[in-house]
């Protein structure tokens, strides 16, 4: 592996492999004192085109932690502002030279171009409507902290999931691991090829609720809803919200997920998002420790750490 | 080095072919006594001590030391075990194994750590190990139990306890099992 662009080209042992290795990274965000020098002498610079605060956060911890140095590039005070095109930029960064570009654009397929232009692995941070594959990640690795296995899993996604890159990372990613998911959503926030998905699709998130093992709860996308595509924000929490009389439904047991950040009050009541079985800040924690595991893979003499199960080993 | 840290580790595939048999069973047995005797002799008894076995090939070593140690003198010393590969100068030339996760639950402030490995070679991995205590604390002091002492160092270590002194060639290889100790080969 040498960028990671999406969940939907990896491979179930992929995964699982990554998964394993953040157990290392999870202990070592646990010690009294959370730094290892695995990247020292390493440059991780992340391009944010679009606002984050967790994501990009998430990734210069993890980088620090693996006493990786960090860059930041935000486009507000760049020299995008004076017209730059993004192919100038990269190789204007890696001219610097880095090892490691952390992307996030509204466009989708922007990483993938990158690792056209840039010799540095390329990690997607987020790409328009795509994929945003080490949220996924970190989603699985909360799953499997709380139940050991995806296998079997019924796993409801709920809200806005045409305009959700997360939505299709983690279908991808349940999915591959051996996960049932449905999708619950009004028709107007559904992407129209939603049937090449390997997923169902219910409109009635009463009756879904009481047979999930997880519920996921999409943040409402207000920046991009440029077209009327609800009546109105209230009648979604009415009508597909996670509210404190819905919350009643879900199984004793069933885990509560947010990629954030939380509308409160819009897609899932203040409420139930402070629950016991909500896992909403382990997602937060555990990105930290699936992240440093991505860029331990990536730039950590990379695929020499994997058994060769993955990488073909050469005669040395 | 265990089996499976072995096939992950160039050559990629290797395999141990065992030439001679330098330590068997009962001589295990008897140099863990030995070695629990001495920690407890160099320390005045074990009090402070904390075990730390170094992934994989030192854990089970630190688990017989502690059994020996409740023996002798009826405590029950805490053993940790710690995965060096973040804290590697060579990194990227030992596998990071999944199940060999790095699990120290007590504080390591003020205690005596003894670290427990199987075979001490170049001295690299203690580095490693040094480098990774100091994440967890500020140990009173840190001590070196190795079950083979084969030479060839390549950095200022020595051990403060050894189950065996052996003489090796740079290129053979020591495999130390629940059963015994042999010096061999690597061979694809």
């Amino acid at each position: 592996m040498t960028d990671l662009l999406s969940i939907s080209d990896l491979e179930r042992g992929d995964i699982e492999r990554l998964l394993d290795l953040t157990d290392h990274f999870a202990e070592v965000s646990a010690r009294p004192i959370p730094k290892v020098p695995a990247l020292r002498g390493k440059t991780v610079v992340s391009l944010f085109y679009e606002d984050s605060t967790r994501t990009r956060l998430s990734f210069e911890t993890a980088a620090k932690r693996l006493s990786a140095d960090t860059m930041n590039f935000s486009v507000s005070t760049s020299s995008v502002k004076k017209g730059e095109s993004l192919r100038d930029t990269a190789q204007t960064i890696e001219a610097m030279g880095i090892d490691c570009v952390v992307v996030r654009h509204k466009s989708s397929g922007v990483p993938w171009q990158l690792t056209r232009w840039v010799d540095a692995a390329v990690v997607n941070a987020g790409d328009g409507w795509h994929e945003h594959p080490t949220q996924a990640l970190l989603d699985c690795y909360t799953i499997r902290q709380q139940r050991g296995s995806l296998d079997g899993m019924h796993i409801a996604i709920v809200g806005d999931v045409k305009h959700s890159r997360v939505a299709r990372s983690d279908i991808w990613a349940f999915t591959k691991l051996g996960a049932t998911v449905t999708v619950v959503a009004p028709p107007t926030l559904l992407p129209p090829a939603i049937g090449t998905y390997p997923v169902r699709v219910s409109h009635d998130i009463d009756s879904v609720l009481p047979t999930v093992d997880a519920v996921y709860l999409l943040r409402m996308q207000r920046e991009r809803m440029t077209e009327a595509l609800l009546p109105s924000l209230r009648e979604y929490t009415a009508t597909y919200g996670l509210t404190r009389e819905r919350a009643r439904l879900l199984p004793d047991d069933a885990l509560v997920m947010h990629p954030g950040p939380i509308n409160r009050g819009v897609e899932v009541d203040p409420d139930v998002a402070d629950e016991v079985r909500s896992v909403i800040i382990d997602q937060v924690r555990n990105g930290v420790s699936v992240r440093m595991a991505v860029l331990f893979l990536l730039l950590g003499s990379g695929s020499e750490l994997l058994p060769p199960e993955v990488a073909v080993p050469e005669a040395v | 080095m265990a089996e499976r840290e072995r096939r992950l580790t160039r050559p990629f595939g290797g395999v141990f072919v065992a030439r001679t048999q330098v330590m068997d069973a009962d001589d295990l047995r008897r140099a863990t006594w030995r070695m629990a005797h001495e920690i407890i002799e160099a320390n005045g008894g074990v009090d402070e001590v904390v075990l730390i076995g170094l992934q994989t090939g030192g854990v089970p070593l630190a688990e017989r030391l502690q059994e020996a140690l409740l023996e002798i003198e009826g405590v029950d010393v805490p053993v940790g075990k710690l995965d060096v590969a973040f804290h590697r100068d060579d990194i990227g030339l030992r596998p990071v194994l999944p199940e060999a996760v790095t699990d120290v639950p007590f504080h390591l402030d003020g205690a005596v750590v003894v670290l427990v490995d199987d075979v001490l070679f170049t001295g690299r991995t203690i580095r490693a190990a040094l480098d990774a205590i100091t994440s967890f604390g500020r140990p009173r002091a840190i001590q070196l139990a190795v079950m083979v002492d084969r030479g060839h160092r390549e950095l200022p270590i020595r051990p403060d306890y050894v189950g065996k002194n052996l003489p090796t060639r740079k290129d053979e290889a020591v495999d130390v099992h629940d059963d015994g100790v042999d010096l061999g080969e690597v061979v694809k």
